[in-house]
């Protein structure tokens, strides 16, 4: 049973009285665990919002998504909430930081709100920011780290309540290419110990260390 | 998200804005002192008057002539009714049961002299047994004794105020002053009572009340004072004046009798009312206080949208954001509503020990309603922001700069 099963996703928006745009018409995609996804297209080709859906932010307009054999599409907010929060990771472009929190508090956050103890919350936290090599900066609040080092705090925070899936939405999009190749060998050395990673980007090079490349285009895999 | 991490974000977040916090407490805290302060002052003065009409005797009926359309009501005076005469208070006394004495008692008012000093007060005409039911006593010399009363003898004993403003505090009382027309001779001074209802008592000269006839030319009374054996008599002996009273004026209950219980609770229950009135005023400002909370609580979400977006995105529920907010509304008016009772207790503690004025009695009752109804206030005012937070789309929460 492949981890993530979608079939004939579409997403549709109204803008207005009249004008319907087809973000997705159509996606039909699986996801096995332990693979690791590029998914590639241009700018307004839906792949950020395909990547939206597989992480339970956003809804289909119509079209089945399984999770784990479980259908997802008639689960109601609180029940997607719940999986967001213990199955699915999710690191986004531009870091998504809570500013006035540390770097600790900011990887605590998934497990505050999956009820697990303040000082267990702490032991778990402090080893994944070891584990992104960030140990040191534990107590830096965002505005004091670098865009390289804010996007391995957000990896430690998706990887808090041990994830199903990591998906990454143009991870390195912000990023030098020095950090960009730093969090990119953060999503490989996962992707070795048996991480199931999805990532959206637009670098070919990038793209080709995943094993396996979707390429989106207005709406539909191509 | 346990109870302990949402206090403590609630408590995080209003910090980090220390000022903007304070400032919109200060309504809340306003509120909840202005309610404090005015219940207090109220339950004050109910006590005080409690106290004073105790003080001025009791197991006391009160007969006015007149009939008010309400027992316990003020009387007004209208022209047709029949005066109350000495005859009508010798009669109580003689015949109604379980009376102690019947003190016909008449009013005016007259300049006392003496030498250059002279001063515009009250003439109270009493008998004898007045000193005793009133609960007066003297600082010097004697009281107005039956004897005076039966000659109609020209003699007076003076309130304290009266004694300072024409003879000095503490000058001897001499041998005559003049009150009217007629010479007086002061026989006494009254031990000082105060201000009792904003009514100077001792701003009063007393004569007896045959000499009271002659010098206003009236045999109608101000009322009869009458002193009840015991506490639970004044019902039978209320009853029993009414039926001695109606007979002698041709079946007409042309008079009132009220009793100093019934006037202690008319006056408790405009306090009341007034207090409730006053503190419903005071608690105005809890609401407008809560509007300011609603603002200031729609400012930061809005502030913190994306915050919210993230929130959600590593798995808040909507549930999770609406507690997060109220949390905090409800933190900042009960820290309103705390500041608030700390203010008005000490504002009032401070006035009953810095001035005798205005007695204030704190009421514990109303800081507890105090506090719980700025709870009330946060939770009310706080729901509309919080929901909003919580039904924000997170994709669209997370776009938000």
């Amino acid at each position: 049973m492949p981890l993530i099963e979608l079939k004939d996703i579409t997403k549709a928006y109204t803008l207005g009285e009249s004008r319907r745009v087809d973000v997705l018409r159509g996606v039909s995609i699986d996801v096995e665990k332990g693979e690791f996804i590029a998914i590639m297209g241009p700018s307004g080709s839906g792949k950020s919002t395909l990547l939206n859906i597989i992480g339970c932010l956003d809804r289909p307009s119509s079209g089945i998504y399984l999770f784990e054999g479980v259908l997802v599409s008639e689960k109601s907010d609180e029940e997607l909430a719940s999986i967001r929060n213990g199955k699915i990771g999710f690191v986004f472009q531009s870091f998504n930081l809570i500013h006035k929190f540390s770097a600790m508090k900011n990887v605590e956050l998934p497990l505050v709100y999956a009820g697990v103890r303040e000082s267990q919350r702490r032991e778990t936290a402090a080893r994944l920011l070891e584990k992104v090599g960030l140990s040191g900066r534990a107590g830096h609040k965002p505005p004091e780290l670098s865009g390289g080092e804010q996007q391995r705090v957000a990896i430690a925070r998706a990887l808090a309540n041990n994830p199903a899936i990591i998906l990454a939405d143009e991870p390195t999009g912000n990023l030098d290419s020095k950090s960009g190749a730093e969090v990119m060998d953060i999503f490989l050395s996962l992707h070795r110990q048996g991480a199931t990673v999805v990532m959206v980007t637009h670098e070919p090079r990038l793209a080709e260390m995943a094993g396996r490349i979707i390429h989106i285009r207005d709406g539909e895999v191509a | 998200m346990d109870a302990l991490e949402v206090f403590n974000s609630a408590k995080d977040s209003l910090v980090s804005n220390r000022l903007r916090s304070t400032l919109t407490v200060l309504g809340i805290i306003i509120g909840v002192a202005a309610v404090i302060l005015l219940v207090s002052l109220g339950e004050g003065a109910r006590a005080y008057i409690k106290r004073q009409l105790g003080d001025l005797g009791s197991n006391i009926l009160i007969i006015v002539p007149g009939k008010t359309a309400k027992e316990g009501g003020m009387h007004m005076g209208t022209s047709t009714v029949r005066k109350l005469r000495m005859s009508d208070a010798a009669l109580i006394e003689k015949r109604a049961r379980y009376v102690e004495h019947a003190v016909p008692i008449i009013i005016g008012t007259s300049w006392i002299k003496r030498g250059n000093k002279s001063r515009d007060t009250y003439v109270v005409g009493v008998t004898g047994p007045y000193f005793e039911v009133r609960n007066l006593k003297m600082a010097a010399g004697r009281a107005i004794s039956d004897a005076d009363v039966a000659a109609a003898r020209r003699v007076c004993v003076l309130g304290r105020t009266v004694k300072r403003a024409i003879i000095g505090p503490y000058g001897p009382l001499g041998d005559s002053v003049t009150i009217g027309n007629a010479r007086f001779r002061p026989i006494g001074e009254m031990a000082p009572k105060g201000v009792a209802l904003g009514f100077d008592i001792d701003d009063v000269v007393f004569i007896p009340v045959t000499s009271a006839v002659e010098l206003f030319d009236t045999d109608w009374l101000f009322n009869i004072t009458v002193k009840v054996t015991s506490e639970d008599k004044v019902p039978i002996v209320k009853r029993e004046i009414r039926k001695l009273l109606m007979k002698r004026h041709a079946g007409k209950e042309d008079f009132t009798i009220l009793s100093q219980d019934e006037m202690i609770s008319v006056m408790s229950r405009i306090l009341r009312i007034m207090t409730a009135v006053l503190s419903g005023i005071a608690a105005i400002s809890l609401v407008v206080g809560g509007i300011g909370i609603m603002n200031i609580m729609l400012v930061s979400v809005s502030e913190r949208t994306r915050e919210i977006g993230i929130r959600k995105a590593v798995g808040a529920t909507n549930r999770d954001i609406l507690v997060q907010f109220l949390a905090e509304s409800v933190a900042l008016s009960l820290a309103g509503g705390l500041a608030g009772v700390a203010v008005g207790v000490a504002i009032g503690l401070g006035f009953s020990y810095f001035t005798s004025a205005l007695p204030v009695k704190i009421a514990w009752w109303s800081v507890g309603l105090a506090f719980f109804f700025s709870a009330a206030v946060g939770v009310f005012f706080g729901v509309y922001p919080a929901a909003k937070a919580a039904a924000f789309d997170p994709i669209i929460a997370l776009r938000h700069e």
